[in-house]
């Protein structure tokens, strides 16, 4: 019985989309439902491994319906199985229920996709920014953020050689 | 065949001071990306920057006379890199190596500093992405010319640098005394805008 099964008799056929592509498997899962799928899959269905955690902004996306998507790559590593979930959001507060209680690794993971894409991780014991100074305050993977940023590259005062 | 050495030489104490800078020119290694590579190579054997005085790679700021910026600079490492050029004791000079550290290069991206003379004063600048060690010691060799030039012994040289010296329209639109990573607007940025815009 594949993983595709096994959630559809957990979670019916309806709430969940999957689909695949060169044995990638991925499935689409509302945000309600989310938590509680990570959690059947990690303690039913034995994906232990948290791989990787993706942010993506769906702005000027063809046919895209939601603004933002995050991504989970999980493993199982015992049968070498990989699955991958997918959460839509959207603005104005792209909210996620965080999985750090499910995988630890998930710490950091969120906090670099709260950096990049302002996508908030509610219950991760510790969200601050990963990558970008504390103080910034735009998320710069966003794709309205501009390429050359707001200018926040150059608020710094210059060091004038006679004083220092 | 003797050779008869004077008893005693007359001399400028500036110049003694600045021979003796001159040929010890020990560099800190900021090195933030490849050209740190290079800077390595430059060090070692095959080019050998020891010929010239500057092989005395100190890792404390405390100990060095040269900070060669190597590599790009993004905004996080900005206030790094100021407080090391501040802990380095007088006299002092920068090098700007490559094209990243001297005006960003490929990196024109918000977070990647357009030029490090944007925020400290850089005394030469090295082309080449990233540039040959053959480049480097030549800009050590410039250093050592400036030295023998313009030093003095109590680096009296530098209390006339008052102004600013990096890119003009910087020096207008900021501050010295605004406060760090708020964030700003295009004004700011780095490309020349026009007046209009």
């Amino acid at each position: 019985m594949s993983v595709e099964d096994k959630l559809k008799e957990r979670f019916g056929s309806e709430t969940l989309e999957f689909s695949q592509f060169r044995h990638n498997r991925r499935a689409i899962v509302p945000v309600e439902k989310f938590l509680d799928v990570m959690s059947f899959l990690k303690t039913e269905l034995g994906f232990n491994y948290l791989a990787d955690i993706a942010g993506i902004d769906y702005l000027n996306y063809p046919n895209a319906k939601h603004r933002y998507g995050v991504v989970y790559a999980l493993a199982n590593v015992s049968t070498a199985e990989r699955f991958f979930v997918k959460v839509l959001l959207d603005d104005p507060e792209p909210l996620l229920p965080s999985v750090y209680e499910l995988w630890k690794g998930a710490d950091w993971m969120e906090r670099e996709v709260y950096d990049m894409f302002g996508v908030v991780f509610d219950g991760h014991p510790d969200l601050r920014r990963i990558l970008m100074p504390e103080g910034f305050a735009s998320f710069p993977l966003r794709k309205d953020y501009p390429l050359r940023g707001r200018g926040e590259r150059h608020n710094f005062a210059p060091i004038i050689r006679a004083e220092a | 065949m003797a050779v008869k050495f004077p008893d005693f030489i007359v001399s400028k104490l500036d110049w003694l001071a600045n021979q003796a800078r001159a040929y010890s020119l020990w560099p800190m290694p900021f090195a933030t990306a490849c050209c740190g590579i290079e800077l390595m190579a430059t060090a070692s054997s095959r080019y050998d920057i020891a010929r010239f005085g500057s092989e005395a790679m100190r890792f404390s700021p405390r100990q060095c006379d040269v900070m060669i910026v190597a590599g790009r600079v993004v905004m996080k490492m900005v206030p790094v890199m100021q407080r090391i050029w501040q802990q380095m004791p007088e006299p002092k000079w920068c090098i700007s190596m490559g094209a990243c550290a001297s005006s960003g290069g490929v990196f024109d991206t918000y977070a990647v500093v357009q030029g490090i003379d944007r925020f400290i004063p850089v005394d030469v600048y090295v082309p080449g992405c990233p540039p040959r060690p053959e480049q480097l010691i030549r800009a050590v060799l410039d250093l050592q010319e400036k030295v023998r030039a313009t030093g003095t012994i109590n680096a009296r040289e530098f209390e006339g640098r008052k102004e600013f010296e990096g890119p003009a329209p910087l020096a207008r639109q900021l501050a010295p005394d605004q406060t760090m990573i708020v964030p700003g607007d295009f004004t700011t940025a780095t490309r020349l805008r026009p007046e209009n815009n």
